[in-house]
């Protein structure tokens, strides 16, 4: 048995990894689901089939960052994993059955004829919603705290719905249309690259609005929240992340305008960390707010140093083919000097 | 009503029902990667044109079946914590990193080299290609590796600790990953999964031979699943022979079970069928052979098989499932070996893809192998009850603090969802063995996406001379 507990910090490491995989699928499957919401609003069916095509090599491996982060948790953190999924049955299981119907579609759509493939584009737009806002939903109930006693969950079936997690499921259903729309622009051109950078632009603000209203009420919800952003010096090392977040949304919309490409995508994805980092430095350092610290919930540590073996090896070798894949399917390679 | 429900019950049906439906896409899927790499391997070598169109038609087939899977999977990724979070909380140091890799060397391999092999076509070279679709193969094997490495320890767990707060601490890892039935349920189930899948596309070989659509595609297919059937199929009886006695040694409840067995003792006979009665305590209607089970699992004719009395009443499994979905495991079993005799027979004598009645039995055993792949598992699951752990944790200790009313109506949900979905999936399976290899469209990721003009041009012309 081996196990480097007293070389380094293994709950620390692993509450960084999780984050980052948890970080990296709402990146990766955000804008793909992004894509899902937006597909009925595209303007023609030649459009729509351009939209699945530009996602259906990577949909898959995008969700498998999902798997990676559930999967995870259960290893690093089994404590967290076996009170989280009870406390959030009901939204977990409906997302889950989103995650079903817009996965399937990508192969039926292309099989389908006639009526029936209508039946499909419905089901990839709708369960890409439903994912999307069932993700959300579940952010706010986490943000709110979990009701623990001992090591079990202890609340009701209902106690996360309430009108703030509806608020944070609307968020991110628009915070994934603008990966999705960014990503659009960056992989398509002609007239689903121009309808991509109109939707972009309006969706957009009501990313700002939200990002403003979640970056508000949380520190007025909880106490611990407010001292740890509005206390000296803590607000001048903060500051800097929602200052960041405000910057690169003007950027973005100034690129759209300007007709670049690539850059609105990769700054959608700095977005992204912003608001992610501002919720990560809220809860720190619970992992079950505000019940259990990813210390208490922290699996043996021969557990985490056999697992950290396999990742320090396989991580990076899973990143380079993911990239590797992506690279092979690079569209638009006329633009590509361009940027 | 629904306050009475029982959520322990709800919560196994739950997960048999999930886990039931997800397993009939990897049996299927590990053959059918490990097969089309096989198909593209030869085609690469023989540049035989016929093998390209099976690979084509396949690979569709395996693109929805896959998908599916994928679904299907990523709920089982997170039912251990919705149905078990006791268990999971228990048990996830000993378990936990079992599943993290199979994420990691497994699921992103498949995920992402899936899509070079269904989409790239136009955009890496014939070998390239071929690497993806067989890192696809090996990533099912890796995949199903783990993942019944995992099952195998709660079946026979070893390498562990029990904690002072009740939780489960590993000692070592090889043990844990390397428990004593984790060998012999590895190679039973893949070698289950190859038949599966050979016996899939034995009978749609035989439909076209049977129709006269494809002949050639067809001899292709109906040929090398009767190689598996005459070779694979005794040896999978091999394998599930070794798999028993490492049951009958670590989990002999389950034995005695499937053998419906009741009175521990020596020359016990085998039990070829019989109602078993939970309540009395006996199999009823018994045809037996004398002293047969003795000498099957003790190879001696007076070995002591301990029956079901040997254990007190609530660490019995419920017999009459175990028992009855043994047979049916064991009888298909039988049909695929005698598939393979006749198969050798009619080989012999150069009818082997003309006879009209062999024909009608290969169609009739098509989905053969999926309900022996269900039957094995009912057996080996329910027959670890009453624990979910053996011997450490039961299942009725390992649920989730969840209503049975929330359990029962995402029960229903996912079977109204599960029924419309994958029936779909089945039907669109079905059009595309309708349609059949030869007026295969153009390749997979010919719709739509762009292809780069620089890779056009680099390996177009040698693109060429391939597709």
């Amino acid at each position: 048995m081996f196990s480097f507990e007293n070389f380094v910090d293994l709950p620390l490491i692993w509450y960084g990894l999780i984050a980052t995989a948890i970080f990296l699928y709402i990146l990766l499957d955000g804008f793909d689901l992004g894509v899902g919401v937006l597909f009925p609003f595209a303007p023609t069916d030649q459009c729509r089939d351009r939209m699945m095509n530009s996602i259906a090599p990577f949909w898959d491996g995008n969700e498998t960052w999902l798997i990676l982060g559930g999967g995870g948790l259960f290893a690093a953190f089994p404590l967290a994993y076996a009170v989280m999924m009870p406390a959030l049955y009901i939204p977990v299981i409906i997302m889950l059955l989103g995650l079903i119907f817009r996965g399937v579609a990508f192969e039926f759509r292309f099989k389908a004829t006639g009526k029936s493939r209508r039946i499909w584009d419905d089901s990839f737009h709708f369960g890409s919603l439903v994912a999307a806002f069932m993700q959300g939903v579940i952010i706010g109930a986490i943000v709110q705290g979990i009701n623990v006693e001992e090591r079990s969950y202890a609340g009701g079936p209902f106690d996360w719905l309430d009108a703030y997690s509806v608020m944070t499921g609307i968020a991110v259903v628009f915070g994934y249309t603008l990966l999705g729309a960014t990503w659009l622009v960056m992989k398509t051109d002609g007239e689903t690259q121009d309808w991509a950078r109109k939707s972009a632009s309006y969706v957009i603000a009501y990313v700002a609005v939200f990002l403003a209203i979640v970056s508000i009420s949380m520190p007025i919800m909880n106490a611990e929240i407010r001292t740890l952003w509005f206390s000296l010096p803590n607000f001048f090392f903060l500051l800097p992340i929602p200052v960041a977040s405000l910057v690169m949304l003007i950027i973005i919309w100034r690129d759209l305008h300007a007709g670049r490409e690539y850059r609105p995508f990769f700054l959608s994805f700095g977005v992204f960390l912003t608001g992610y980092l501002g919720i990560a430095i809220s809860m720190w350092p619970y992992i079950v707010p505000f019940e259990i610290t990813f210390r208490q919930a922290a699996a043996a540590p021969e557990s985490q140093s056999l697992l950290l073996v396999g990742t320090i090896i396989m991580l990076p070798l899973v990143l380079a083919y993911v990239g590797y894949c992506y690279y092979i399917f690079r569209g638009k390679a006329s633009h590509e000097s361009a940027y | 009503m629904l306050e009475n429900l029982d959520p322990t019950l709800l919560a196994r049906i739950q997960f048999a029902f999930t886990i039931s439906f997800h397993i009939l896409f990897p049996a299927f899927t590990i053959g059918l990667a490990s097969w089309v790499a096989v198909l593209e391997w030869r085609w690469l070598k023989t540049g035989n044109q016929v093998y390209a169109d099976v690979y084509r038609m396949w690979v569709k087939i395996f693109a929805v079946t896959f998908g599916m899977g994928v679904v299907s999977g990523v709920v089982m990724s997170f039912q251990f914590g919705t149905n078990w979070s006791r268990f999971a909380d228990a048990g996830g140091s000993v378990l936990g990193p079992l599943l993290g890799y199979e994420v990691l060397t497994a699921f992103f391999l498949e995920a992402s080299f899936l899509g070079v092999m269904l989409f790239g076509w136009n955009r890496v070279s014939p070998k390239m290609h071929f690497a993806a679709t067989l890192i696809v193969a090996v990533g099912t094997l890796i995949s199903a590796f783990w993942i019944l490495s995992a099952n195998s320890w709660m079946q026979t767990p070893q390498g562990f600790r029990v904690g002072q707060d009740g939780l489960l601490y590993p000692t070592g890892w090889l043990q844990v990953i390397f428990n004593p039935s984790f060998p012999f349920r590895f190679v039973h189930m893949i070698t289950a999964a190859y038949l599966t899948t050979a016996f899939t596309v034995a009978g749609i070989g035989a439909f076209y031979l049977w129709r006269l659509r494809h002949v050639q595609h067809a001899r292709v297919m109906f040929g090398m699943a009767m190689i598996m059937a005459i070779f694979v199929a005794p040896i999978q009886l091999v394998f599930g022979d070794l798999h028993g006695l490492n049951t009958f040694k670590y989990q002999p409840a389950k034995v005695a079970a499937m053998e419906g067995l009741w009175e521990t003792q020596s020359g016990a006979p085998l039990v070829l069928f019989g109602w078993p009665d939970q309540e009395e305590e006996i199999t009823k209607y018994a045809i037996e052979i004398p002293t047969m089970s003795s000498l099957i699992l003790t190879h001696d004719l007076d070995g002591e098989v301990k029956g079901l009395k040997a254990w007190p009443a609530d660490e019995r499994p419920p017999v009459a499932g175990v028992f009855w979905t043994f047979r049916i495991m064991v009888g298909i079993g039988m049909l695929m070996i005698a598939t393979g005799a006749i198969a050798i027979v009619l080989y012999l004598r150069k009818r082997l893809f003309d006879t009209r009645w062999f024909q009608y039995w290969c169609m009739a055993l098509t989905p053969a192998g999926f309900i022996a792949v269900l039957a094995g598992w009912f057996v080996t699951e329910v027959g670890r009850q009453p624990w979910i752990v053996h011997g450490l944790l039961r299942t009725e200790d390992a649920t989730s603090p969840v209503m049975g009313t929330s359990i029962a109506i995402s029960l229903v949900a996912f079977i109204i969802v599960y029924v419309f979905v994958f029936g779909a999936g089945s039907y669109y399976i079905l059009k595309l063995i309708a349609k059949g290899p030869e007026d295969a469209e153009a390749a997979y990721g010919d719709h739509g996406v762009e292809k780069p003009p620089i890779v056009t041009e680099l390996v177009g012309e040698k693109r060429d001379q391939h597709v």
